[in-house]
C-alpha cells in the first residue's frame, strides 16, 4: 500500500477533464497541470472515475483520492475504509493520493472549503464518501450484470470483484472500467447496513504507516528536486517590527551562502544547504526597527483582557433567568485563565517554492490546500490557476497548518531566488513566530441551593479566531468556537447563560490549536463543577451525574469511566483522582486522571482512564490512538505550556523552555470505547480537552488547592500544601 | 573539504566543512531525508542516528567530530535484525501518528534493544526520554519496544 | 562585678584601635605578585624585556590596533555589553546581594558614553575608579587590577574605544540599597584598597613570567573572580587564586595546588583551556569563564598565553578543603549502575541532558560536552552545575559554536536542585545536596 508519488503520474488536469466530460462523468484528477507538454500526453489506460474520489484503472488498481490531509490522525485510512466499504474494494490493494486544491471537488462540506480541522473530517465526509463508494459499486455491478445479462440485484461485490453467485461467475473491477464509465451515475444508491460492514469498525492497519517507520515518508520538509537551494529566515523578534538595516559582510563570507534576501519584515539567507543558510543567518547583523510593540509584555496583555472581560459581552446562549437565579442561594465565583500556546509541530514550519515569471509551484504539508494556492498566487503575483500545490504528509498539524503564513513567506523569498528553494524555519523561529492559541479569561458564577445548581453564568473573553479565519462564521458578536462546549454543556441547569467577549490581544497573532475553543470551555466549567461539588458536599461524579438526565450518552460514559477508573476506591496520601466531562465534536467523553503531588509541588501522573462514545467507531484503533495522543498533548499543555511575552517578543524558543511531556512521565492510559450505532463524531481534538481539567481536579482532590490557571503552577501547590 | 563517511555500510564522500552537523549532510547533501530535523539542539531526538551502534543526535554531531565512525540511519536500520524487529513491532502495534518523530524513535529503540535485549520500564525511560513525540505516541512506543524484545529474531 | 564605666570606654578604645589595626593589616594584605618574593623594580628600571604593551608581533601596529588587543586582554567588552545589545554600550547587570549595578556605555557618545573623557579622565576612571564627574566607581569595575597598567596601554585602549561608532545608550539606573547607593563611601574604600601603583616587574623572574604577570594581574584581572575576598570586599592575596564564588558561579582554584588547583594540569591543558575553553579530561569553560575565553583569551597570541601559564604555575598552592582529592572517573554506561537514587533528578537528566552528556558522562557529540573530569561535577557545592542548568552556556570552538540551552525558565527549583544533585553524584566523586532554596539564590545571582 503506498501513497502514490505524484511525480510518476503523468495525467494532466485538462486531459482528465476532457476525457471525463466526454464520457459524461465527473472525473477525478490527482495531478494539476504540471507542465505545458503534459497536455499532449495520451490519456492513460482505460479508467473508471465515477467521482472525485475513486479511480479504477484497467489493471484493477484502485486509487482513492484523499480530500482531507494526513497529519497523524489516520484520516487517510479512515476515509479509505469508508470508501472501500461501500465500494467493496480490496483494501489490501489500494493506492492513495493526496487531492489537489479544488474547493468544489474536495471542499470540506462543514467548512465550505478544502480544509482539515475541527475534528470534522469523518463527520463531514461520512455521507459523501459512502455515497461515492456505493454509487461506484452500483455502476460496476450494473456493468457486470449487463455483460452477463442478469438482474443486477442478483449480483454482489466483494474484494474488487463483482460476483454472480448463482452462476459462479465473477469479474474483476479492472475488467469493468470501460463499460462502467459509459453508465450514468446513479443517485441515492442505498448504503450498507452497519451489520453488513466488513471494514468499518475493524481496527485495520493504517495505510500511511509503513513508510513512516523506514524513513521513506515524505513530509513537506523532505521535498527534494534538482537545483534546489535551501533557506532559513529571521523575522523581527518583536511582533510587527521591520528590518531597519543589515550588515551582511560576515554572512556573505560564510561558505555555501548564495544569497541574502531582505524583505520589509524578514531576512532570509539562501545557501547550498540548511547549515550554510543557518550559519549565514547567524553571521548576519540585522538591526530591527522594533515598531510600536517593543515594550509589550504579558502583564499588559493580561491587563487588557481582564478589563475587556469585566465589561461583559454578547449572550451566546441563555436558559431560564440567570440574573434571578444568581440571586438565589449561595453564590460562588471564580475566574480561570489560559495562556498563549505554541503548536510546536514536530516538523518545523517549512515550504518549498519555485517561483517563475508566470507560474509558481509549491511543495508543502498544509491543512488548507486551496487557501495556500490562492495566497501563493497573491504573493507570487500570478493567477491562481498558475499555482501548483503539491501536498505532502504533515509532521503534525494541530491547527498550525491551518494558516498559510509559511507559504506566503516562502513565496516572497522565492521571488528573489532562481530555481526552487526550500525555506525551513528553525525551531526557535517556529516557536517565536507561531500563530498562538489565544489567552482566554473565563469568569464563572453560580449559585447553589440544597446541593443543586440554581444558576450558572459563564463568560469567555478572548480572540475571535473564527472572525479572522472564516468571517461568515462570526455572527452577532459570537465566536462559535470560543464558546462551543459551553453552549453545548450537557448539564441540566435551570438558569444558564453563556456570554462571549471578543478581546484581541495586542500584536500577538492568534489561531486554532488542537482542541480549539472547547479546551478553554471545558477547563473552566469542569474545574468549577468540582469546586461547586465540594461546596455542595457531594462527590464530583455524583454531583455531575444528577444533572445529566437529558444527556444519556454523556451519562453513560461517566458511569463507564467511574467504573473503569475505580472511582471511590481509597488512594494513598497525596494522591488524587479528578474527573472531567465533555460533549465535544459530537463525541461524549469522560476522563479520570489519577495523580500524585509531593511537598515541592511536583506532579506525578499515574493513570488516565477515558470513556468515549463517538458513535460508529470507523477505526477503533485509530480512535484509541488519537485519544491517547490527545491526552499527552493536553497534559503537556496543562503541566508546562505557556508562551510569555517580554519586550514585545516571545520568551520561549525551543524544547528546553517550551517543555514537552516525555515518555518517562507517562501515566498508564486506558481508553474505553462505547459501542454505538450513531453517526460518527469527531475525535482528533477530543482527547486533548478533558485531561487538563481532570488533572487539575485530581490535584484539587489531593491537596485542596484550587488552581485557576494553566499551566499548573507548582509553587502554588507547594505553598498550598504547607499552609 | 572532502570527508569520507562510513554510512549504512557504504563509503560516501562529501565535500562539506568539518563543522557541518551530520544531520544536514544526510538531509541536504545526500538527500537522505529519513533523518529528521526537529530542534537542532539535541532536545528532541528526531535526528537520531547510530554511530558505532549507539544512538546519537546528528543535529549537533559535526562531521569533523564524527570521523571514521560507522553511521546507520533510518534508511539502513531495517537490514539489521534488531531494526527489523523494531519496525515490525511499530507496525504491529500501530505506534505511528504523524510519524515525524518516528525515525528518531525507531533509531533510539533499536539502539536500546541492541544493548539491552530485554529492557524493563526504567531502561525504556532511560533510552527514550530524549525523544519527544508531539503526537503523544509514548504509550505505544513502550508497548512496541516490549513486543520487539519478546519476539525472536525475524 | 561592677567596673567604672570610664575604664570600659578607655579599654574599649584601646582594644578597638588594636583590632582596627589588625583588621586593616589583614584586609589590606599582600599585593597580587608579592608571593614571588624577588626584588620588584619600577618598569623604567627593568631592562630584560618590556612586559607591558602588545606582543612583539604587533610592534608595528597602530595605536587603535594595539588598543584593541589590550582591550580584549582586559576583557572590557563582556561587562560593558548587555545581552543582545551593541558592543560596549553598557547595561550589563551585576546582580549583587544589595541590588543591581549596571555597567556604563563606553562608546564615544558624548551624552551617554565616554565621548567627553580627556586622557586624564580616562586614566582616572580605569586606574583610580574615579568618574569624569568626580564620582566614585564601584569596584565591579576592576580598577584595582587595571591600576597596574601603564599610561600608554590605558591610552591605547582609549584610542580603540574612541575609534568605535558612538552609540546613544543609557543603561538602566542602579538599584542599590542604602548604604551601598552612597557612592561617596567608595572614596574610602578606594583610598584603602587601590594601591594606585603601576606594575613592577620582579627581576628574579624570567621576562616570560613578568609578561604573564602583567597580563594576568593588570589586564585579565583573574583574581577578581578566582581570589577570595576578605571582610572589606577586597581580594585576599594570602589565598591568591584559591577560588571563590562570583555572580552565582564558582571560580575554581587556579593556584598550583596539585589536588584542587592547576598543579595537576599540564601546560598544554592550561593553554588549551585558555585558548579554546576546553581541556581534554578537565571539562569546559562556561559561564563567565566561557565568556572570558571567547572574548579575551582566545584572541591572545600563543606566546602571551604561554606567558600567562608560566605565571599561573608559580602561584603558591592554596588548598580547597571542600573539594575532593580525586576527580571521579567515567560513570558506568548503564543508568542502573552508579547513581541510582533521586528519581526526580534522574528523570530530568534522562529527558533533557543525556542526549548530549551520555550516561557515562562522556559525550558522543563533542568532547566539550563531556562531564567526566570537570571540576564542576566534582564540586560538592554543585554551584556551576546548577547554574549552567539555569543559565545555559554557549561555546565557540574551532569546529563551530556549541551551546547548552538554559533550562531555568521551564524547570522548577526543585527539579534543578534534583538534577544538579544527580549529576554530581553520578559524575563527581561526592554528590551535592543542593536544595531548591540554593537554586533560588543562584538564580538571583546569575549575571543576567
Ligand atoms: S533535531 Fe536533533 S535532537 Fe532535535
Ligand atoms: S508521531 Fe507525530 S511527533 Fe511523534
Amino acid at each position: 500500500m503506498t501513497i502514490a508519488d505524484t511525480k510518476k503520474v503523468g495525467l494532466s488536469r485538462r486531459n482528465l477533464l476532457r476525457g471525463g466530460l466526454a464520457s459524461g462523468i465527473l472525473v477525478a484528477f490527482h495531478l494539476p497541470l504540471r507542465k505545458a507538454d503534459a497536455v499532449t500526453q495520451p490519456i492513460a489506460a482505460a479508467r473508471f472515475a465515477p467521482n472525485a474520489f475513486i479511480r479504477i484503472g484497467g489493471d484493477g488498481i484502485t486509487t482513492l483520492v484523499m480530500p482531507q490531509v494526513e497529519m497523524g490522525q489516520g484520516i487517510y485510512t479512515s476515509i479509505a475504509m469508508i470508501l472501500a466499504e461501500e465500494l467493496d474494494a480490496d483494501f489490501s490493494r489500494l493506492t492513495l493520493e493526496h487531492a489537489p486544491p479544488d474547493d468544489k471537488l474536495y471542499g470540506n462540506p462543514m467548512f465550505g472549503l478544502q480544509s482539515t480541522g475541527n475534528s470534522n473530517s469523518i463527520r463531514a465526509f461520512w455521507k459523501p464518501m459512502r455515497a461515492a463508494g456505493a454509487n461506484a459499486r452500483a455502476m460496476l455491478i450494473q456493468a457486470a450484470a449487463a455483460r452477463w445479462q442478469v438482474d443486477p440485484a442478483t449480483c454482489t461485490a466483494a474484494n474488487s470483484e463483482v460476483i454472480h453467485a448463482l452462476s459462479g461467475r465473477s469479474f474483476a473491477y479492472g475488467d469493468l472500467v470501460e463499460a462502467a464509465s459509459a453508465l450514468p451515475i446513479p443517485k441515492d444508491t442505498p448504503f450498507k447496513n452497519p451489520d453488513e460492514f466488513k471494514l468499518i469498525g475493524k481496527p485495520l492497519k493504517r495505510l500511511d504507516t509503513p513508510d513512516k517507520v523506514n524513513g521513506k515518508a515524505k513530509y513537506g520538509i523532505d521535498a527534494m528536486m534538482p537545483g534546489l537551494s535551501f533557506a532559513t529566515l529571521a523575522q523581527c523578534p518583536v511582533f510587527g517590527g521591520k528590518v531597519a538595516k543589515i550588515d551582511d559582510t560576515a554572512a556573505k563570507k560564510v561558505p555555501g551562502v548564495r544569497k541574502i534576501v531582505v524583505l520589509e519584515d524578514l531576512v532570509a539567507v539562501v545557501g547550498d544547504n540548511m547549515w550554510a543558510a543557518k550559519c549565514g543567518l547567524e553571521a548576519l547583523n540585522i538591526i530591527w526597527d522594533e515598531g510600536p510593540n517593543a515594550n509589550l509584555d504579558s502583564e499588559e496583555i493580561w491587563k487588557q483582557l481582564r478589563v475587556a472581560s469585566a465589561k461583559g459581552g454578547a449572550v451566546a446562549k441563555t436558559n431560564g433567568d440567570v440574573t434571578k437565579g444568581l440571586a438565589v442561594g449561595e453564590k460562588y465565583e471564580a475566574s480561570f485563565e489560559l495562556p498563549f500556546l505554541a503548536h510546536a509541530t514536530m516538523e518545523p514550519l517549512n515550504c518549498t517554492v519555485h517561483v517563475k515569471k508566470e507560474a509558481c509551484e509549491v511543495w508543502v504539508g498544509t491543512q488548507i490546500m486551496t487557501r495556500v494556492q490562492s495566497e501563493a498566487a497573491k504573493a507570487a503575483g500570478v493567477p491562481v490557476d498558475k499555482v501548483i500545490v503539491n501536498q505532502h504528509l504533515l509532521g503534525g498539524g494541530f491547527g498550525r497548518r491551518l494558516e498559510p503564513d509559511m507559504v506566503i513567506a516562502a513565496v516572497r523569498i522565492g521571488r528573489h531566488v532562481d530555481g526552487p528553494v526550500k525555506v525551513v524555519w528553525t525551531r526557535e523561529e517556529d516557536i517565536q513566530h507561531d500563530i498562538y492559541r489565544p489567552i482566554y479569561r473565563d469568569d464563572v458564577a453560580a449559585t447553589l441551593e440544597d446541593g443543586k445548581i440554581v444558576a450558572f453564568k459563564y463568560r469567555v473573553a478572548g480572540s475571535a479566531i473564527v472572525a479572522r479565519w472564516l468571517p461568515p462564521g462570526f455572527r452577532n458578536g459570537i465566536d462559535g468556537d470560543a464558546v462551543d462546549s459551553a453552549t453545548d454543556a450537557p448539564y441540566e441547569i435551570p438558569n444558564f447563560q453563556v456570554e462571549y467577549v471578543r478581546a484581541e490581544p495586542p500584536a500577538i497573532p492568534t489561531g486554532f490549536f488542537r482542541g480549539v475553543g472547547p479546551n478553554n470551555n471545558v477547563f473552566a466549567i469542569e474545574s468549577f463543577m468540582d469546586e461547586l461539588a465540594r461546596k455542595a458536599g457531594k462527590d464530583p461524579i455524583a454531583f455531575r451525574r444528577a444533572m445529566l438526565g437529558k444527556a444519556p450518552r454523556v451519562q453513560n460514559v461517566l458511569d463507564l469511566v467511574a467504573q473503569k477508573s475505580g472511582w471511590g476506591k481509597l488512594l494513598p496520601r497525596r494522591f488524587g483522582r479528578g474527573v472531567s466531562l465533555q460533549p465535544t465534536f459530537d463525541t461524549a467523553i469522560a476522563t479520570v486522571v489519577e495523580a500524585e503531588v509531593d511537598d515541592l509541588g511536583e506532579v506525578r501522573l499515574h493513570r488516565v482512564t477515558l470513556a468515549v462514545d463517538t458513535g460508529i467507531a470507523v477505526n477503533p484503533d485509530t480512535i484509541a490512538a488519537q485519544l491517547e495522543g490527545g491526552i499527552v498533548f493536553g497534559l503537556t499543555a496543562a503541566l508546562y505550556g505557556e508562551i510569555t511575552i517580554d519586550k514585545g517578543r516571545v520568551q520561549q524558543s525551543n524544547f528546553h523552555d517550551y517543555r514537552m511531556l516525555r515518555i518517562d512521565q507517562m501515566p498508564k492510559i486506558e481508553i474505553h470505547i462505547v459501542k454505538s450505532g450513531e453517526a460518527p463524531g469527531g475525535i482528533g481534538e477530543a482527547g486533548v480537552i478533558g485531561s487538563a481539567p481532570a488533572l487539575r481536579n485530581a490535584i484539587y482532590a489531593a491537596t485542596g488547592v484550587a488552581l485557576r490557571k494553566l499551566p499548573i503552577d507548582r509553587s502554588l501547590i507547594a505553598a498550598g500544601k504547607k499552609s | 573539504m572532502t570527508t569520507v563517511l562510513n554510512l549504512n555500510g557504504e563509503r560516501k564522500s562529501v565535500d562539506v566543512p568539518d563543522e557541518m552537523p551530520l544531520l544536514w549532510v544526510l538531509r541536504d547533501v545526500l538527500g537522505m531525508t529519513g533523518t529528521k530535523f526537529g530542534c537542532g539542539a539535541a532536545l528532541c531526538g528526531a535526528c537520531t542516528v547510530h554511530v558505532d551502534g549507539k544512538a546519537v543526535r546528528s543535529c549537533l554531531l559535526s562531521i569533523g567530530e564524527l570521523g571514521e565512525r560507522a553511521v546507520t540511519t533510518i534508511e539502513g536500520i531495517g537490514v539489521t535484525p534488531v531494526g527489523a524487529k523494531v519496525q515490525k513491532a511499530w507496525l504491529d502495534l500501530e505506534v505511528v501518528q504523524c510519524g515525524y518523530c518516528q525515525s528518531g524513535q525507531v533509531m533510539s529503540a533499536a539502539a536500546l534493544l541492541a544493548a539491552t535485549p530485554r529492557p524493563d520500564d526504567a531502561d525504556i525511560d532511560a533510552a527514550m526520554a530524549g525523544n519527544i513525540c508531539r503526537c503523544g505516541t509514548y504509550k505505544r512506543i513502550r508497548d512496541a519496544i516490549k513486543l520487539a524484545s519478546s519476539e525472536r529474531q525475524p | 562585678m561592677k567596673r567604672p564605666s570610664y575604664r570600659i570606654t578607655g579599654g574599649g578604645i584601646a582594644i578597638a584601635a588594636v583590632i582596627a589595626a589588625g583588621v586593616a593589616w589583614y584586609v589590606h594584605g599582600p599585593g597580587p605578585i608579592d608571593f614571588s618574593q624577588g626584588p620588584k623594580v619600577a618598569l623604567s628600571e627593568y631592562k630584560a624585556a618590556d612586559p607591558t604593551g602588545v606582543p612583539a608581533t604587533m610592534a608595528q601596529a597602530g595605536l587603535v590596533e594595539r588598543g584593541e588587543y589590550l582591550a580584549r586582554a582586559a576583557d572590557c567588552m563582556v561587562c560593558h555589553t548587555a545581552p543582545g545589545a551593541k558592543e560596549y554600550t553598557g547595561g550589563f547587570a551585576f546582580k549583587l546581594p544589595f541590588g543591581t549595578l549596571y555597567s556604563t556605555n563606553i562608546t564615544p557618545d558624548k551624552e551617554t558614553g565616554i565621548g567627553n573623557y580627556t586622557d586624564q579622565d580616562f586614566l582616572n576612571a580605569v586606574r583610580r575608579g574615579k568618574r569624569h564627574d568626580g564620582a566614585r566607581l564601584y569596584p565591579a569595575m576592576p580598577y584595582t587590577s587595571y591600576t597596574y597598567m601603564t599610561d600608554s596601554d590605558v591610552l591605547a585602549v582609549k584610542a580603540y574605544l574612541f575609534s568605535l561608532p558612538p552609540v546613544i545608550s543609557k543603561p538602566p539606573v542602579n538599584t542599590l540599597a542604602f548604604p551601598f547607593n552612597q557612592r561617596w563611601a567608595m572614596t574610602f574604600w578606594s583610598a584603602f584598597f587601590n594601591p594606585d601603583t603601576r606594575f613592577q616587574p620582579d627581576t628574579s623572574m624570567s621576562p616570560e613570567w613578568n609578561r604573564g604577570a602583567y597580563l594576568v594581574e593588570a589586564l585579565a584581572h583573574c583574581g577578581e573572580c578566582h581570589t577570595p575576598r576578605n571582610i572589606g570586599f577586597a581580594l585576599d592575596n594570602r589565598k591568591k587564586f584559591g577560588g571563590a564564588l562570583t555572580a552565582g558561579w564558582r571560580a575554581f582554584n587556579i593556584s598550583s595546588d596539585t589536588k584542587a588547583g592547576l598543579g595537576g594540569w599540564s601546560d598544554d591543558d592550561i593553554v588549551s583551556y585558555l585558548s579554546v575553553g576546553h581541556a581534554k579530561g578537565h571539562g569546559t569553560a562556561s559561564g563567565p569563564m566561557g565568556e572570558a575565553v571567547d572574548h579575551s583569551f582566545s584572541k591572545l597570541t600563543a606566546p602571551d598565553i604561554k606567558a600567562m601559564v608560566s605565571f599561573l604555575r608559580s602561584v603558591p598552592a592554596v588548598t580547597s578543603p571542600d573539594l575532593p582529592d580525586t576527580l571521579a572517573p567515567r560513570a558506568p554506561p548503564s543508568h542502573k549502575e552508579g547513581m541510582t537514587a533521586n528519581a526526580l533528578g534522574k528523570s530530568v537528566f534522562e529527558g533533557a541532558c543525556v542526549s548530549c552528556h551520555g550516561w557515562t558522562g562522556e559525550s558522543s557529540i563533542s568532547p566539550m560536552a563531556t562531564l567526566t573530569g570537570a571540576w564542576a561535577v566534582n564540586d560538592p557545592g554543585a554551584t556551576n552545575v546548577a547554574q549552567i542548568v539555569i543559565s545555559g552556556t554557549k561555546r565557540y570552538t574551532p569546529s563551530g559554536a556549541l551551546s547548552m540551552p538554559s533550562f531555568g525558565n521551564s524547570h522548577s527549583d526543585a527539579e534543578i536542585a534534583a538534577v544538579a544533585n544527580y549529576v554530581t553524584a553520578r559524575f563527581g566523586s561526592k554528590g551535592s545536596k543542593v536544595t531548591e532554596k540554593d537554586v533560588a539564590t543562584l538564580r538571583k545571582q546569575a549575571g543576567q
